[in-house]
């Protein structure tokens, strides 16, 4: 691992710290906001709600976007049934209105659910930014854990707060397994 | 996060995991199924009587189109045969998937959490066989694309007021939310098996598929919310699925379908078929691939008390129906019901009710419950009565039209029989290939479960 060797500050994303239980993980998240850093986050093998707090994690755009495509889904789903029914191909059967709101209803309904869905997805995926087809983290060896067992910390060096030996002695007060650089 | 509450013993059978495992050990136990166990001679074996199976849907198909509907033995006055039989009973074999999926999420039903990626695939690949079926049925498939609503030269637009037309939104809908739904569950696994994969190409495949997913405290808050909006979006969309199918059926003045009563009906008999294909193929995949620990006894008694109960909702239905047709004094619907007791097909309603409704109560029985072999039996039968339910639906109120003179019979043909069966072959070929190449439980899920995933922040220091 490239955890001792010296590297030049440029060639650094950023010091990560490995904890071994969730507790540890979610003090350290919260000592490490409150330090004031602000480009740090945490990874971990399964979602911790404790951790939106503890990092102040408060992104409501996935809803927010979630809301507006289901409203256009339903507006366009109706919009699609009127507008063939009353313009497209109007067919007169026995006088009954061209416009038949309840028997549109489904139409709108799924058209709803199906754009609500599809932005729920995407919005999630593109706000995460994915694809990344590379990323720093990875450099760290024992970062796979990430994905089975084990919490990482990580203060990026684009923090303003962040100073190489300094950042490195906060990570150690919060009595991680290990510390290890990431390369860029 | 939400910790099952231990009950004692006499309300829940053991465990929802067994107490053994660690963060590390579910992770390699479940990844370790698709990328370090080696192809056994019975999965082959498996795969290969299904892969023979799917063969008869591609001849079954393909004399189809040579020949066009005509090879199957539906003619007027049942118009409905095989096509329609088939197709809400692989959708209703769907509805178990959602339903454990969403509706479980959102009554955090922790449970759930082992059980369901398996049943969220087989309600992929029932849907996929589902859609088959309406398609085959319009006589030319290849201008299936009809059914959609775009401009074209004839300056011809779908009737937007007919139910048909409304299963095609539903069907297509249903299918692209749940795997939408379905990979986004997958994404976190699929990073596990990319950083556990020893092999270049596993590496670069679950790589590629897992978009680069890096558990990130910040990525793992929008992807909890996108879960929930998908799980709080699909479970209105599984009710409103079986519902449209029903309107099929009850929105036409036929009697024996024109009743107010089918689409709760429609959704509890899907569930109760759902959870019936569930333990038909858990069970066996649970045994051969040693996935007791996890897939516990507690899952297989929830499963069959969910049967349980969707079996006497359905047995409701039968009982309402008989009575409707007794309350109406109307002479068809009257004629109808006694036909389906007494007349051609009386076997078949027979049959469907000893399969529907006295075959679940067995599930009554702590000692049922918890005995996997005769789970299993049980929910095979659950599977064959609810075809013969639509069966009897379909055909029965058909096939005696209004007048006499335009009486029939329908019985199906070796072709109808062949895309039936081919069918069947093509869900248990993807389930095998499922099965071999992607987590069939949602690690990340099941890691939440364990006790050492509880946060307990240290003293401070």
């Amino acid at each position: 691992m490239s955890g001792h060797t010296q590297q030049l500050e440029d060639g650094l994303y950023g010091l990560m710290a490995e904890f071994e239980t969730p507790g540890q993980l979610v003090a350290a998240a919260r000592k490490t906001r409150e330090a004031g850093f602000k480009k740090f986050d945490a990874y971990t093998p399964y979602p911790i709600h404790e951790l939106d707090d503890a990092m102040d994690l408060h992104d409501n755009r996935v809803s927010l976007f979630t809301l507006i495509g289901g409203i256009l889904g339903c507006i366009g789903g109706f919009s699609l049934a009127s507008w063939i029914s009353a313009f497209a191909l109007p067919l007169n059967i026995g006088g009954r209105p061209l416009i038949s709101t309840p028997m549109f209803i489904p139409v709108t309904f799924e058209c709803t659910i199906l754009v609500g869905g599809l932005t729920a997805a995407i919005s999630m995926i593109l706000l995460n930014g994915l694809p990344t087809p590379y990323h720093p983290v990875f450099n760290v060896e024992r970062f796979v854990n990430a994905s089975r067992s084990k919490f990482f910390l990580c203060i990026e060096s684009e923090d303003p707060k962040f100073d190489r030996a300094a950042t490195e002695g906060f990570l150690e007060s919060l009595h991680p397994e290990e510390i290890a650089e990431v390369a860029r | 996060m939400a910790q099952p509450v231990e009950l004692p013993d006499t309300i829940y059978v053991g465990p929802v995991i067994d107490p053994g495992h660690s963060l590390a050990s579910v992770s390699d136990k479940v990844g370790g199924i698709v990328l370090k166990r080696r192809i056994t001679l019975g999965w082959v074996f498996g795969l290969l009587l299904s892969f023979v199976l799917l063969q008869n849907l591609m001849a079954g198909a393909t004399w189809l189109f040579i020949k066009g509907v005509g090879v199957w033995g539906i003619n007027i006055p049942v118009g409905w045969g095989f096509a329609i039989i088939n197709f809400v009973w692989w959708i209703g074999i769907g509805h178990a998937g959602t339903l454990i999926s969403a509706i479980l999420l959102l009554l955090n039903q922790s449970w759930r959490n082992a059980i369901n990626r398996f049943a969220e695939a087989m309600t992929l690949f029932a849907v996929m066989c589902a859609g088959m079926f309406p398609v085959l049925h319009t006589g030319r498939p290849w201008l299936a694309y009809w059914l959609l609503p775009y401009p074209n030269t004839m300056g011809l637009w779908p009737q937007m007021r007919s139910p048909l037309l409304w299963d095609v939104f539903a069907v297509t809908t249903y299918l692209t939310i749940s795997a939408v739904f379905w990979f986004v569950g997958l994404l976190p696994d699929l990073a596990t098996l990319r950083d556990s994969s020893k092999s270049r190409t596993g590496q670069f495949i679950y790589g590629a598929l897992s978009m680069g997913w890096r558990n990130s405290a910040r990525h793992w808050q929008r992807y909890e919310k996108a879960s929930l909006l998908l799980a709080g979006l699909a479970t209105p969309l599984v009710v409103s699925v079986h519902t449209v199918v029903s309107f099929d059926f009850a929105v036409s003045l036929i009697p024996g379908w024109h009743t107010t009563i089918f689409p709760p009906y429609f959704v509890a008999g899907a569930i109760y078929s759902g959870f019936g294909m569930v333990l038909t193929l858990m069970i066996p995949v649970r045994k051969f691939y040693g996935l007791d620990d996890i897939i516990t006894l507690r899952h297989l008694n929830n499963m069959a008390k969910v049967t349980l109960a969707t079996g006497l909702i359905v047995a409701y239905g039968y009982a309402i129906e008989a009575f409707f047709g007794y309350f109406s004094a109307d002479t068809y619907e009257r004629y109808m019901i006694m036909n389906r007791m007494t007349g051609p097909y009386a076997i078949f309603y027979w049959c469907l009710i000893l399969c529907n409704v006295i075959n679940p109560q067995l599930l009554w029985f702590k000692k049922i419950r918890t005995n996997p072999l005769i789970l299993w039996i049980i929910s095979i039968v659950v599977n064959i009565g609810m075809w013969l339910e639509r069966f009897v639906i379909v055909v029965t109120s058909l096939h005696r039209d209004f007048l006499p003179s335009s009486w029939g019979m329908y019985w199906p043909t070796i072709w109808d029989w062949a895309v039936y069966t081919g069918t069947i072959g093509l869900f248990m070929t993807l389930i095998f290939l499922f099965v071999r190449v992607l987590p069939m439980i949602t690690i990340f899920e099941l890691r939440m479960l364990l006790p050492g995933a509880e946060v307990k922040e240290p003293v401070a220091h």
